[in-house]
């Protein structure tokens, strides 16, 4: 990035002379590659096999062509030198990448909360699929998971861990436009994924929906990503790299692993979203769920742990509880998380001893789960009186209390004869949004609460009484939700394995589908209470950034010193 | 000096950080996975197994397009209630030629796995139409358009080119033969018929929908849901053959 390229006619000046404007590599290499990339989405859109993939590639043509022209304009603007990496002493962070995906997770989330309600009520009511492609339950139920896993969260891991790099390191982020690429072609990405279900784009393997030019796209924009965070932590003034980017990096890492090993796919042809992943059967089914339970083990709680690591003891104003808990924590999960993708497949055509290996590895993951909840709410030694008058702390500590709860949960349910009979019900979509409102998102909307503030330049929150609102809306919203899944999942069940004493199955399947509309109604009342919350949240937050208070001088807070 | 220490290795080297991430999440994977690729009960072929006929792929891309496995499983485990509703638990090599795997994970609605022949044409035409109208405490949405569109799959034997460079056994017949052998499965009567149960033995040919007008969509979305489940003769099965 630092190398520049002379083109005023190749002199390149020797010594202090004084800047001359020259495009660096990293723009001039990004002008070339866009520039090709839209002649070759131009030549896609123009032949494609079928309009929804020319819909998909007219759209990434306009974006290669926004690119030249966004990094064109910025040469034009900006100053002769490389942005200066300190300012009187001090770091000159880079937080405008930060900001873009604190507001794109707020949108994305209440985007993913809103078609979650969505299709609770459609299974409640199926006249809400409306009869359509673009709105039936098939198309849109990975819309939502994609939106509030990968959209939402992913923003806020990305934005979260690029602010989090910078302060523990005392550094600015590493490049110039290669945060933006990062931050601008994720969510690039998302709506290409977004859309393409709604088309019908698909590869039907869970949580890895998009086709295979979507996860080429998402795998040069993770590269980069890593390089950035890397980049940075190399650049530290600290000698020690803190625990939060333990986490951060050893999310970013696996993740780039699993979704290549779960993406391998041979397209039918250039001009077709088709394609066909290379693994087949019941190595696809072990190799999709090494994928998916790692997407939860490391996209949803390592990444989300380092937002732990960071916004509790940063808020608390106490230091995290033991590093050497939190070594073993790392460590432990990140070893055992990998073995616990078979529990996704109790009882089917993978081999016994994977099965129970996958259990085996699931139960004690408990106990890695449980340490780092336990480092987490022990961070609070001595400022637990903050939990009556901080309404952000106390959301960011009921959800390691939901982390807490839903890791116990799930080696329950990776137990063979408990997983009998909970797989395929809703059971398991109650213990995934126990984990997913509760711990992922109140962690997220904690870190939230905290960072708008300190990236505007604000005192405080437009409004803590809305805080609270949002935090005992949505709590009530996630009682419901869960609480009825429980029933409504142990009851399917059971139904299913009812006998009569003449020895023939009790009920029909869809009696057991009957069983559920009550259920699936409370659910969605749920739904709706936490989609109500997060309105307030986003109310909130678009009040304290725009209010007019007077602009206070930026946080002079030293960064947190790494434990020791 | 304590073992606590030394950690500060990777906490003051983030390259070795890397690497000690890499290498420690990299073993339960590689356990777990490999095996599965020389295993026995993984990769045997069992008698009556066939790559799917070009309709009953095109058939099964509609499945993948329309996302049924969100709500669909297609495995039966090996429990008495799913063997008694469902049918024999199923194979790993039923599954075999299935680029990507359709097990699900939520069953809204029953499993698919041998849901071959158990219904009629009819009851999928309509119950594709409008779930409702044979069940009526269905919750599965409509998919009346897939009636009235006509089925695009004349780039298919691209498609099977492709997984047949993945393993599945398309010889080239098959491949050139794939647009005659969609019509000659998807209408009564058809001369082609013959050849086509040649290359896929146990292929149903007839008129899947309306009779002399062009192959729907629907059409091949039941030519798919049909042969599920159908191609192991359980009669015949030797379950004992695969342990060792």
């Amino acid at each position: 990035m630092q190398t520049t390229l002379a083109t005023d006619g190749g002199t390149r000046g020797s010594g202090p002379a004084p800047a001359v404007k020259s495009m660096r590599l990293g723009e001039l290499s990004l002008i070339v590659v866009a520039a090709l990339m839209a002649c070759l989405w131009l030549l896609i859109t123009a032949k494609a096999y079928t309009p929804e993939y020319g819909f998909h590639a007219a759209i990434l043509a306009i974006a290669s062509i926004a690119s030249v022209f966004a990094v064109v304009n910025r040469y034009m603007s900006r100053p002769a030198e490389p942005v200066p990496q300190v300012i009187d002493g001090k770091p000159n962070y880079n937080m405008d990448p930060v900001k873009f995906c604190t507001i794109a997770a707020v949108f994305w989330g209440i985007a993913g909360f809103t078609v979650g309600l969505v299709i609770a009520l459609q299974l409640a009511f199926p006249a809400l699929n409306f009869d359509l492609p673009w709105t039936s339950f098939g198309r849109m139920r990975p819309l939502h998971t994609s939106a509030v896993i990968f959209a939402f969260g992913g923003n806020v891991l990305i934005g979260t861990s690029f602010y989090v790099v910078q302060r523990t390191c005392r550094a600015r982020l590493a490049g110039d436009l290669s945060p933006w690429f990062v931050v601008l072609g994720y969510n690039l990405f998302i709506v290409i994924a977004g859309t393409g279900y709604l088309l019908g784009i698909t590869q039907s393997k869970e949580y890895a929906e998009p086709e295979w030019y979507a996860d080429l796209l998402l795998t040069i924009v993770w590269v980069t990503y890593f390089l950035v965070f890397l980049g940075t932590i190399m650049k530290r003034e600290e000698p020690h790299i803190y625990v939060a980017n333990w986490f951060y990096l050893g999310f970013i890492v696996t993740i780039a692993v699993l979704h290549l090993g779960n993406n391998l796919t041979i397209p039918v042809s250039l001009y077709s979203a088709k394609s066909y992943i290379v693994w087949s059967g019941v190595q696809d089914a072990m190799i999709q769920w090494w994928y998916g339970h790692n997407a939860v083990g490391f996209f949803l709680t390592a990444g989300f742990l380092g937002i732990m690591y960071y916004f509790i003891p940063k808020r608390a104003g106490r230091p995290v509880y033991s590093y050497r808990l939190s070594i073993i924590h790392f460590w432990a999960l990140i070893f055992m998380y990998i073995w616990a993708g078979p529990h996704h497949l109790h009882y089917t055509a993978l081999p016994d001893w994977a099965q129970t290996l996958g259990m085996a590895f699931s139960i004690m993951l408990w106990m890695p789960s449980w340490g780092g909840m336990i480092n987490g709410l022990m961070t609070l030694s001595g400022a637990w009186d903050k939990l009556r008058t901080d309404p952000v702390l106390r959301m960011l500590v009921v959800s390691v209390a939901f982390y807490g709860m839903s890791t116990f949960e799930g080696p329950l349910m990776s137990v063979k004869a408990v997983n009998s009979l909970s797989h395929y019900t809703d059971w398991t979509i109650g213990h995934v949004h126990s984990g997913a409102l509760g711990w992922v998102g109140y962690v997220s909307f904690g870190a939230i609460y905290c960072l708008v503030p300190w990236l505007w330049n604000k005192s405080s929150l437009y409004s803590l009484r809305l805080v609270n609102w949002h935090f005992w809306i949505s709590t009530l919203g996630i009682v419901f939700y869960i609480s009825s899944m429980w029933v409504a999942g142990i009851l399917q069940g059971l139904m299913w394995r009812a006998y009569t004493s003449l020895g023939f199955l009790e009920h029909s399947f869809i009696e057991t589908v009957e069983a559920m509309h009550v259920f699936y109604v409370v659910r969605a009342f749920g739904g709706g209470l936490f989609l109500a919350g997060a309105l307030i949240m986003a109310w909130n937050i678009y009040k304290t950034i725009a209010s007019p208070e007077a602009e206070t001088s930026p946080r002079i807070t030293p960064a947190l010193v790494p434990a020791e | 000096m304590s073992l606590w220490n030394k950690h500060a290795i990777f906490e003051k080297n983030s390259i070795i950080l890397v690497l000690g991430v890499l290498v420690v999440i990299s073993i339960g994977g590689l356990v777990e996975i490999l095996p599965l690729f020389y295993l026995k009960s993984t990769i045997e072929k069992v008698e009556g197994m066939r790559p799917y006929t070009p309709l009953e792929l095109a058939g099964r891309n509609i499945y993948v397009r329309e996302g049924c496995y969100n709500c669909h499983s297609q495995m039966i485990r090996a429990l008495r209630d799913e063997v008694e509703r469902y049918g024999h638990y199923s194979l790993a090599s039923e599954s075999m030629y299935d680029h990507p795997f359709q097990w699900g994970s939520k069953r809204n609605g029953p499993d698919l796995a041998r849901v071959g022949n158990k219904y009629s044409d009819e009851w999928h035409r309509r119950h594709l139409d409008n779930p409702r109208s044979v069940v009526p405490g269905s919750i599965m949405p409509g998919y009346p358009w897939l009636a009235k569109t006509e089925l695009q799959a004349q780039t298919i034997a691209q498609d099977m080119k492709v997984l047949a460079i993945e393993g599945v056994p398309y010889d080239a017949a098959m491949i050139s033969n794939a647009s005659a052998d969609i019509k000659a499965q998807g209408t009564d009567d058809d001369p082609g018929a013959g050849a086509l149960t040649e290359r896929y033995p146990k292929a149903i040919a007839r008129a899947y929908g309306d009779k002399g007008k062009p192959i729907t969509e629907a059409d091949a979305l039941i030519a798919y849901m049909q042969m599920l489940g159908t191609l192991v003769d359980f009669k015949l099965y030797d379950g004992k053959a695969n342990l060792r």
